[in-house]
């Protein structure tokens, strides 16, 4: 239990970071001093400098504000059109399912990284949007995948039944009936989804593909890993915040899961 | 005859996915907003060079008609022309540094499952002690460091620290340079492994024939074996199997960090050229080889478990 709330907090802090660490940022994430490149943490700057004399812990907070709103841009679009491909695919079968399988199935013999590099490659421009957009292209997967195995197990269920024979339509069953009862392992499945979509932003980031902002964790430990031989602070403290923000998620993933279902009790 | 049947039923889904994969690649270009000759030679290139670049591309031609070329392009082996060394072929670029790729692949692979089983195993035999706590959290740091740290970690470690091993960009040839990056990519994979060995070990050990097998006298090294171990395993490959695209997307990234040549590092020299077909092709590769992969991974379980074949 212990363990599992320790993933919820890191998950908070981070969000809470993501939302105000912009305006608490001691000094601006571009504000060069060649002076002062590459220290290690000091009383003025507590997490040390990088490139140009930027100070680190200003980069993170800057970096955090752009992870969390592509982390949850692309997991929101993910779940909305992922959730309802799914569950309409298997309420309703036939055709559908098939294609909507297919679909998924296309996707999904891409490795992720790779289909999301190829999409900014066509894309060309560096972007914010259009990084959402890529890892939204495979994202959606993974949920359609979770409702429509849902869907199509409530589906002959009674209470479906029912409602079909008290001349409910089918909008209404899916949204009253098929995605209500969804909504435990979706979220599940976003919030370790929230982690792997900080990650792909920090990695297409270090790989020198992310949306062109300077705040970037992955972009700041690709900075640290040029200098890795002289000054190993600035890879390790970004990789770690990377490493414990992604765990966070992880672990939140794992306590909703077992808060959310009763077998697992 | 069953046999034949499942066969034929794998490679034509397989060909059907290669097909999907071939026609996704190419639709990638069109389906996505924005003109590839604008990401080519920007927006303030003149008329005549635009004009000039778009026909080189086929771009002037209906979608069918550069479909058709695509096509032929793929069948014919050579993948079209490099935009930046126009005598290449993709294909002879890919084929370059495509070994380098593959050989860290296999030794990721190697390493997790030479860790994994051990790992694995001593966890589920020990269950509940020292030993099992060591094996899960060791597993669960496994999976949670991302790849872009651990190789840094990795390099500041044995490579500065102690001086065990090669540094990144520094002779490359070597096997011994091979060691840190099969770790960078093999390591969440060998954490996932474990897992599912000790979760598979301990279900197959409280089955009915374990406890004939041990009856009958068998040595207890024997009855792991030969009993255990190989009907546990059969979950494990699955499992294996469906991370390959991990491992992949791992050495594209590994190669990155340390400056190893590969599809990886052509794949992002490409992207920051503009080079479209080479883009084009390094995904393709990659795709087809991850479908290749997963149907000889199908056939294998086959060949191991007779019951596989009554799909």
């Amino acid at each position: 239990m212990r363990r599992l709330s320790i993933g919820v907090a890191i998950a908070l802090a981070f969000l809470i970071c993501a939302l105000v660490g912009p305006w608490v940022a001691p000094f601006s994430p571009v504000e060069i001093n060649l002076e002062r490149q590459y220290q290690t943490p000091s009383l003025t700057h507590l997490l040390g400098t990088a490139d140009n004399g930027v100070d680190i812990l200003s980069v993170l907070l800057h970096g955090a504000r752009l992870a969390g709103v592509v982390a949850l841009l692309s997991v929101g679009i993910s779940l909305l059109v992922g959730t309802s491909l799914g569950a309409y695919a298997g309420y309703r079968g036939g055709r559908a399912d098939h294609v909507v399988t297919a679909m998924a199935d296309l996707v999904q013999s891409f490795p992720a990284i790779v289909l999301n590099v190829a999409i900014l490659a066509m894309i060309a421009r560096s972007g914010l949007i259009h990084l959402v957009l890529a890892l939204a292209a495979n994202g959606w997967v993974l949920y359609a995948r979770i409702a429509r195995a849902q869907a199509l197990a409530l589906r002959e269920r009674e209470f479906v039944l029912a409602a079909r024979v008290l001349g409910a339509s089918p909008v209404q069953i899916l949204f009253r009936h098929i995605l209500s009862n969804l909504a435990g392992p979706l979220l599940v499945q976003a919030s370790a989804g929230l982690g792997a979509a900080i990650l792909a932003e920090s990695t297409l980031s270090f790989l020198g593909l992310g949306p062109g902002v300077s705040a970037s964790w992955g972009a700041l430990l690709d900075q640290g890993s040029a200098v890795l031989l002289r000054f190993p602070h600035v890879a390790l403290i970004a990789g770690g915040v990377i490493a414990i923000t992604v765990l966070g998620f992880n672990l939140t993933g794992d306590w909703l899961h077992d808060r959310l279902d009763p077998h697992s009790r | 005859m069953l046999e034949a049947r499942y066969l034929a039923i794998r490679l034509l889904r397989a060909a059907a996915t290669v097909f999907g994969v071939v026609t996704l690649v190419f639709l990638l270009v069109h389906l996505i907003p924005g003109d590839p000759v604008d990401a080519i030679l920007g927006d303030q290139a003149s008329p005549e060079d635009r004009a000039q670049l778009r026909h080189t591309l086929k771009l002037d031609l209906p979608v069918a008609r550069q479909y058709w070329f695509f096509l032929g392009d793929v069948a014919k082996g050579t993948m079209g022309y490099s935009f930046r060394r126009s005598t290449e072929t993709v294909s002879s670029l890919i084929v370059k540094v495509l070994p380098h790729t593959v050989l860290l692949a296999i030794a990721s692979v190697a390493l997790a499952w030479v860790l994994a089983i051990p790992l694995g195993a001593i966890a589920a035999l020990r269950r509940g002690t020292r030993w099992d706590r060591a094996t899960s959290t060791l597993a669960m740091l496994g999976i949670a460091i991302p790849n872009i740290w651990l190789g840094p970690l990795l390099v500041l470690l044995f490579g500065v620290q102690l001086r065990w091993l090669p540094l990144p960009g520094d002779n490359s040839t070597r096997p011994s340079a091979l060691i840190l990056p099969a770790f960078t990519v093999g390591t969440a994979l060998a954490a996932i492994l474990a897992r599912q060995t000790r979760a598979s070990l301990i279900e197959v050990l409280n089955e009915q024939y374990i406890l004939a097998a041990h009856a009958r006298g068998l040595s207890a090294a024997r009855v792991l074996f030969k009993h255990a171990l190989r009907n546990a395993l059969l979950p494990v490959m699955t499992v294996g199997t469906a991370q390959f695209g991990a491992v992949l997307s791992g050495a594209v990234i590994t190669e990155k960090i340390f400056e190893r040549p590969g599809i990886g590092t052509l794949f992002l020299e490409a992207f920051f050229a503009r080079d479209i077909p080479v883009v084009q092709g390094c995904v393709l590769t990659v795709a087809v080889f991850y479908v290749l992969v997963n149907l000889g991974v199908d056939l294998l379980y086959g060949a191991v478990d007779p019951r596989v074949r009554l799909i």
